[in-house]
C-alpha cells in the first residue's frame, strides 16, 4: 500500500526512556513488523521526551491516542499481533486510551498528568520526530521567521516580546523583551545571540528534552532574535553530558541550511544568520552569562564582574543577547498567537507557562509544563501523584542547588518568580525535588553546599573559602559535634556570601542552608542538642542494635558487616561492638528477619 | 525558501500527520474485532485508507477499534465528526459500499442512509 500508513507508533527518544532501553523496544517493533509483513502499515517514529518518564519506555500510537507504559521487548509481539493487526489494544499496558475508557476512569489519577498541563514549549516534544525538519514545518514551524521577516521590523518584534510579559526562564526572570532592546540599542557593526544550554542544576532536564524533542524551535527562536536585535551569528553553548541533544541539534542545524533557514539570504529578505555549537565541559559556573561568554570565547570558564553586561560588551566585546533554551521556545509562539495569547496565561507579573522536572519522593518524576500561577500543591499532588510509599510530605527543593526547600504550609501558594523569592526558593531553572519525612533537612543543605563548594571556580574570596565554611560548620552539625551558636555563625556567615560573592553562584548558593534554617530550626536544633537525626538519616547520629530475642542467629549480618564489628555464634544471638561501629546500615539492610532495630 | 514554499511544504506534511491531529473533521473508525475480520473488515479499512489518500482528503482520520457487539452487522464502520458525540454507524460494508460512503459522506456530507444502522428499530 503506498501513502499514509495506517498507525503513527511514537517511541519516546527521551534520555530517560533510551536509558530504560526504548530502542531495543523500536528494533523489537521493526522485527515484529517486518515478521508479519506490515511494515508498510505502520510508521514507527522517534521522538523527543514526552514527559512521564516514570513510566518509561512508553509509546503512543495513532490515531487511536493509545498511550503504552512499561514496555519490555517481549510486551512487543502481544502489542504488534493483537492492536496493530487486530485493532484491541493491549489494556494492561495502556495509559491512557481514547477506546478504553474503563481504564482512562480507572487510572484516572495517573490521567491528571496530562489533563493539568497546558504545553506551549513542549507542545511538539513527544508529538513529531525530531530529526525531521518537515514534521517541524507541518506544526507551523519556521512560519514565525518567515512572517516577521517579510512583515515585521525588528522594533515591532521587540515590541512584540515587551508586550508579552515574556520573562528569562534560565531562573533571574529578567524581562526578555528589555534585554533585547538593550542590544538592539547598542551600536556596533557586529551583534551575536547566544543560547544557554548550560543546564547544570541537578535535578533539571527541561532544557536537554526540548533540545532533544523539537530542536528547530530554539534555531527558529534564535533566528527571530537575531533579526530584532541586527545580530548575524549565532552560538548554542551545551554542556558535553548532553550527547543526544546535540547530535539532535547539529542534525537541525544541517537540515535548517538544507532549507534556507539558515545562512544567506533567508527567506529571499536579504537577512543572513548561522548558528554554531559550542561545547562545554560541565562546570556548573559556565551557567553564568560571563562565565559561559569567556568559555565560549575558548578561554577560563570564570565570571567577571557586572557591569557592563553582555547586552553592550560581550561575547569578544560585543553587543550579546544571552537567552536560555525555554526562552527561545517561547519565541516562536508569542509571534504566531500574538503577544495578547501569551499574556493571558500566567499570573499579574509572571506570563506563559514554566516546564518543571519532577524528582525526588514523587510518584509521577518526568516532564511537566503548567501555566504560572499554578500552586505547588497542584504540581505535586495533581499532577505529581504525590508521595510513594504513604510516607509523609516534608519538603519541596524548588531552583536546585541556588533555590531553597518550602515546606507543606506554603504549597497553596501561586508559582511565579516574586512568590517563590518570597518565600526563599527561587524558579531557577524549575527543577523540583521532593522530599519526604526520610529526608534530613540538615544533611541536604550538607549536600547541596557540598555541590556548590566544589562547582566554584575559585575566583572571589566570599565564594571560594565562604562555601568551605559553611559545608565545614554543616558537616559538623550532621556529625554531632555541633554547638548552638553555630546556628547564629552559618546564618550571618550566609548572609556575607549572599551579599559579597562575584556572580550568581556564590550570590545564591546560601540559599538551601538559610531556607531550611528558616523553616527546619527544629531539625538543626535536635542535631545539636538531642544528637539526634529525626529522619535517620545522619550516620553518626543513629545506632544499630540487634534484638536478642529475633535474632535467629543466621551470622548473615555478621559476614556482610564491613568492619567485622558483628560477632556471634550459632544459637546465641549476635552483637553489634558499637565502638567499632561505622552506621552503615548494611546489617539493616541484610537482615532477612527484620531483627535490627535503627534509632 | 520563500513564504509560498513553506506554505505547500506545510501543506505536504498536514495530510501525513492528520493521524496525530485533534483537528480532523471526521473520523472513519472501522471495527476490527474477531468477527469484523472475519466478515472482511481489513479490505474495507483498506479500501478506506486508499480512498482518503488518493483523492487527497485532508481531514479525515482512518482508524481501527475492537469488538463494537453488532455482530451481525459486520463489518461495522462509524463515521465520527468533529462537532458530534453520536457517530453515524454502517453496517455491512464491503470495499464497494466504503467508497460510496467516502464519496457521498466525506466528500458530500450526506449520510448513506442505505447502509446505516438504526438503534431501537
Amino acid at each position: 500500500m503506498a501513502g499514509v500508513p495506517k498507525l503513527d507508533v511514537l517511541i519516546c527518544g527521551g534520555a530517560s526512556c533510551i536509558s530504560n532501553h526504548s530502542h531495543d523496544i523500536k528494533d523489537k517493533i521493526h522485527e515484529e513488523l517486518k515478521k508479519k509483513g506490515i511494515e508498510d502499515d505502520v510508521r514507527v517514529i522517534e521522538t523527543g521526551c514526552m514527559g512521564p518518564c516514570e513510566l518509561g519506555p512508553v509509546m503512543l500510537v495513532y490515531p487511536d491516542k493509545v498511550f503504552y507504559q512499561r514496555l519490555k521487548p517481549e510486551d512487543i509481539g502481544n502489542i504488534v499481533e493483537n492492536h496493530f493487526i487486530k485493532g484491541r489494544p493491549v489494556a494492561e499496558k495502556v495509559l491512557v486510551s481514547e477506546t478504553t475508557r474503563a481504564i482512562i476512569e480507572k487510572e484516572q489519577e495517573d490521567a491528571d498528568f496530562f489533563k493539568k498541563q497546558t504545553k506551549i514549549v513542549l507542545s511538539n516534544c513527544g508529538r513529531i520526530d525530531p530529526e525531521n525538519i518537515e514534521e517541524y514545518i507541518t506544526e507551523n514551524g519556521y512560519a514565525a521567521i518567515g512572517q516577521i521577516l517579510t512583515s515585521s521590523n525588528p522594533d515591532d518584534v521587540v515590541e512584540t516580546i515587551k508586550k508579552s510579559g515574556l520573562r528569562g526562564r534560565g531562573g533571574g526572570g529578567f524581562p526578555t523583551g528589555r534585554k533585547w532592546e538593550f542590544v538592539k540599542n547598542a551600536e556596533n557593526d557586529q551583534k551575536y545571540v547566544v543560547c544557554n544550554a548550560d543546564e547544570g542544576d541537578p535535578g533539571a532536564f527541561m532544557d536537554r528534552s526540548v533540545l532533544e524533542g523539537d530542536p528547530h524551535c530554539i534555531i527558529e527562536g534564535m533566528s527571530i532574535a537575531a533579526y530584532a536585535v541586527g545580530a548575524n551569528k549565532g552560538y548554542v553553548y551545551i554542556r558535553a553530558e548532553y550527547p543526544l541533544a546535540i547530535t539532535r541539534l547539529e542534525h537541525a542545524l544541517e537540515q535548517a541550511r538544507e532549507y534556507g533557514f539558515l545562512g544567506e539570504n533567508i527567506f529571499e529578505t536579504g537577512f543572513s544568520f548561522d548558528i554554531e555549537i559550542r561545547i562545554g565541559a560541565g562546570a556548573f559556573v559556565c551557567g553564568e552569562e560571563t562565565a559561559l561568554i569567556s568559555s565560549i570565547e575558548g578561554g577560563r570558564g570564570n565570571p567577571r564582574p557586572r557591569p557592563p553586561f553582555p547586552a553592550i560588551s560581550g561575547l569578544w566585546g560585543k553587543p550579546t543577547l544571552l537567552n536560555n533554551v525555554e526562552t527561545y521556545a517561547n519565541i516562536r509562539h508569542i509571534i504566531l498567537n500574538g503577544w495578547e495569547w501569551f499574556s493571558s496565561i500566567g499570573t499579574e507579573t509572571s506570563k506563559g507557562t514554566k516546564v518543571f522536572a519532577l524528582s525526588g519522593k514523587i510518584k509521577n518524576t518526568g516532564l511537566i509544563e503548567v501555566p504560572m500561577g499554578t500552586t505547588l500543591r497542584e504540581l505535586i499532588f495533581d499532577i505529581g501523584g504525590g508521595v510513594p510509599d504513604g510516607k509523609k510530605f516534608k519538603a519541596v527543593q524548588l531552583g536546585g542547588p541556588s533555590g531553597g526547600c518550602v515546606p507543606e504550609e506554603y504549597l497553596d501558594t501561586p508559582i511565579d518568580y516574586e512568590t517563590l523569592i518570597e518565600l526563599g526558593a527561587m524558579m531557577g531553572s524549575g527543577g523540583v525535588i521532593v522530599m519526604d519525612e526520610d529526608t534530613c533537612m540538615v544533611n541536604t543543605a550538607r549536600f547541596f553546599l557540598d555541590f556548590t563548594k566544589s562547582e566554584s571556580c575559585g575566583k572571589c574570596v566570599p565564594c571560594r573559602v565562604g562555601l568551605v565554611k559553611l559545608y565545614d560548620m554543616l558537616d559538623k552539625i550532621v556529625k554531632g559535634n555541633g554547638e548552638l551558636e553555630d546556628l547564629e555563625k552559618l546564618e550571618s556567615l550566609c548572609h556575607s556570601v549572599k551579599k559579597t560573592s562575584l556572580c550568581g553562584l556564590g550570590q545564591t548558593a546560601p540559599n538551601p542552608v538559610l531556607s531550611t534554617l528558616k523553616y527546619f530550626k527544629d531539625e538543626y536544633v535536635e542535631h545539636i542538642q538531642d544528637h539526634k537525626c529525626r529522619a535517620k538519616v545522619c550516620a553518626d547520629l543513629v545506632t544499630y542494635t540487634i534484638i536478642p530475642e529475633a535474632c535467629r542467629s543466621c551470622g548473615i549480618c555478621a559476614k556482610n558487616c564491613p568492619v567485622d564489628c558483628i560477632t556471634g555464634s550459632k544459637g546465641v544471638p549476635y552483637v553489634i561492638n558499637q565502638d567499632v561501629c561505622i552506621s552503615c546500615g548494611t546489617c539493616y539492610d541484610v537482615c532477612p528477619f527484620d531483627s535490627i532495630i535503627k534509632e | 525558501m520563500n513564504l509560498d514554499e513553506l506554505r505547500k511544504l506545510r501543506e505536504k506534511g498536514q495530510r501525513e500527520m492528520m493521524q496525530r491531529s485533534d483537528k480532523a473533521q471526521y473520523r472513519i473508525v472501522v471495527g476490527m474485532g474477531t468477527s469484523g475480520i472475519a466478515a472482511g473488515a481489513r479490505e474495507v479499512l483498506r479500501t478506506f485508507i486508499e480512498e482518503v489518500n488518493s483523492r487527497n482528503i485532508k481531514d479525515v482520520v482512518v482508524m481501527q477499534t475492537g469488538e463494537k457487539g453488532y455482530s451481525s452487522k459486520e463489518p461495522v464502520v462509524e463515521v465520527f465528526t468533529h462537532e458530534e458525540k453520536e457517530p453515524v454507524v454502517y453496517g455491512n460494508i464491503n470495499p464497494e459500499k466504503a467508497q460510496r460512503i467516502v464519496t457521498e459522506h466525506i466528500v458530500g456530507g450526506v449520510i448513506v442512509e442505505d447502509y446505516q444502522v438504526i438503534f431501537g428499530d
